[in-house]
């Protein structure tokens, strides 16, 4: 069995996140970076599934050489290798356009037979990258896993969302997108650690993924934004002390306000 | 005036609120043409309130195969009406299904997405609220068609009465090898009690709220308020409040018009998921919880003490 894990480095939700002035991109030096939390529970995911058989898990990112931290992550929990997607050109992709250079990386790989993802980054909060992916690749996408059941060649999983709970299936190749409550990911161990500095990661240029320079970047994306702000602070309203009198009080406020 | 496209969300022949409010918005970038996609009998069902909120046309696209499939259906329907139609836009709620469903058909027709606006502009610039709401953000497709999700509860819905011209028009057939098969389906037992994302008033809990027995004091306020009930993460993370209902970064992003935090301090991941909401009030034993810097009225004191009380005066309120 042959997994791709598509992680992302985000900046830590616990920072404070911010676009950049001049062309309001992630700003990826103002934050602490790491691995998206979804990503450790995917990286956990395709561990277990291939532990349960055989097989061989390649994690997939793309992004700014930074980005090496999470790959390493990823390969000190006992990814086996990883494919880096890094150049200057990829700066300000659009969601489409990442969706089909991930594609072309993935299609690269020879026969893939699993893709996982998170189903959500932290940062963008597209929630459809995956979908998008598998819709390039021509194969199905098992969104929000929160279960994940691979039999020989049919995967099955427990898709959860707010208003149901959705039992999917297909036949491989196909991409599954993991759920907050799929599992419990685990810490890299001290060999883990050691082991993940030997582990290969190839670097590839646009021009060794063979994408266009044209189909990717700011410059040509299909969306873009005009201007971005820190939202205006919301100011602190009237706070008091209960006395006795406290939900009084909040009720003649909330009455005030037409709420109640 | 070009055409826009307006996804209608529907689940058990009843229409979602959101639908109300991409109609509206759909009406600021042109004509709404509502769009349904069903098993056969759904349209009839909701078309006097698309026609309510001012779609001059319904595509009816309804097929027995669109219980299958999850995205597949509506998203052949929708790319092969962009290339009919020639809409300026599509308008899809941003909800999972909605946002899987407007990531395939912006990469299908190379269209730009946008998503999760929380404010749609006549010119097509949409408002994001990104990071938990901390920035706010205007984007725009370079490419002739714009697929846009709009977070439920943005847009004020505006009734206007409109044609609501039906059209039929083909569910193409799902290539089985590309889309995953639907082989069972359990709704989540909600109680009455209104979604997260939909609900106009949330009520939501945290650490102090203590222990899952004691979240009956969440649910009761919440109860006479006809709110949906929230957890933070550290409550949710306790075992106090199943996952579903966490608000947060790494949980739901809501903006109802009453937000009543009990018990929660306010940590930079909880606000993440909350601080668009119109009004916040909070009751915490802390003041100098950082809850009460957002918070538009506060009361410092025993969320016990408190909650029965504005229970009480709520109830009290409404006979």
């Amino acid at each position: 069995m042959n997994i791709v894990v598509l992680i992302k480095q985000v900046p830590d939700t616990w920072s404070e996140r911010k676009l950049t002035d001049s062309d309001h991109t992630l700003d990826r030096s103002s934050a602490d970076v790491v691995l998206d939390e979804i990503n450790e529970r995917t990286v956990e995911e395709a561990l277990k599934i291939k532990e349960a058989g055989e097989g061989e898990v390649t994690v997939v990112t793309m992004g700014p050489q930074r980005a090496t931290d999470a790959i390493r992550k990823a390969l000190s929990m006992g990814a086996d290798k990883a494919v880096h997607l890094s150049d200057e050109g990829l700066h300000g992709s659009c969601a489409v356009h990442t969706a089909r250079a991930l594609a072309k990386v993935i299609g690269s790989l020879g026969d893939v037979d699993l893709v996982l993802a998170g189903n959500e980054a932290t940062d963008g909060t597209i929630g459809a990258v995956p979908a998008m992916v598998a819709d390039v690749l021509g194969i199905p996408e098992l969104t929000h896993a929160r279960k994940v059941t691979v039999e020989g060649r049919t995967v099955t999983v427990e898709r959860e969302t707010d208003d149901a709970i959705t039992v999917l299936q297909a036949e491989l190749p196909a991409v599954v997108s993991v759920h907050e409550k799929i599992n419990e990911p685990r810490y890299p161990s001290f060999k883990g650690i050691m082991a993940a500095k030997k582990k290969p990661v190839s670097t590839l240029s646009l021009a060794d993924a063979g994408i266009e320079p044209s189909q990717v970047g700011l410059a040509n994306a299909t969306s873009m934004v005009a201007e971005s702000r820190p939202r205006p602070s919301r100011d602190a309203g009237q706070v008091v002390t209960d006395e006795g009198d406290g939900a009084a009080k909040l009720a003649e406020y909330l009455i005030g306000q037409k709420l109640i | 005036m070009a055409e826009v496209l307006v996804l209608v969300e529907h689940s058990a022949g009843e229409i979602k609120k959101v639908t109300d409010e991409l109609l509206t918005a759909a009406a600021r970038l042109g004509e709404p043409s509502a769009v349904v996609v069903g098993t056969p009998g759904t349209a009839s069902k909701l078309k006097s309130r698309l026609a309510a909120y001012g779609a001059a046309k319904v595509y009816v696209a309804e097929s027995d195969q669109v219980d299958d499939y999850l995205s597949a259906p509506a998203v052949g329907v929708l790319t092969a009406l962009v290339e009919s139609a020639q809409p300026g836009a599509v308008l899809i709620a941003s909800s999972p299904d909605g946002k899987e469903i407007a990531g395939k058909l912006a990469v299908r027709t190379g269209s730009g997405l946008l998503s999760d606006a929380v404010d749609l502009a006549d010119d097509g610039t949409a408002t994001h609220s990104v990071f938990g709401g901390s920035y706010l953000a205007k984007s725009k497709a370079t490419t002739p068609v714009a697929v846009i999700t709009v977070r439920a509860g943005s847009i004020d819905a505006v009734e206007v009465q409109g044609a609501a011209a039906e059209q039929a028009v083909e569910v193409p057939a799902v290539n089985a090898g590309t889309a995953a098969k639907i082989i069972e389906r359990r709704p989540i037992e909600g109680g009455d009690r209104p979604e997260l994302a939909e609900a106009s008033v949330i009520v939501s809990g945290g650490r102090g709220v203590g222990s899952a027995d004691n979240f009956q004091v969440v649910e009761k306020l919440a109860d006479s308020l006809g709110a949906a009930v929230g957890a933070s993460r550290a409550a949710v993370d306790s075992g106090y409040y199943p996952h579903q209902f966490q608000v947060g970064q790494t949980g739901k992003t809501v903006s109802p018009q009453l937000y009543v935090a009990l018990g929660i301090s306010g940590a930079i991941q909880h606000r993440a998921g909350m601080q668009t909401s119109r009004t916040i009030v909070a009751v915490n034993k802390d003041p100098e919880a950082p809850i009460f810097e957002i918070a538009d009225f506060g009361v410092v004191g025993d969320l016990f003490t408190i909650a029965p009380q504005l229970t009480e005066a709520v109830t009290k309120r409404k006979t």
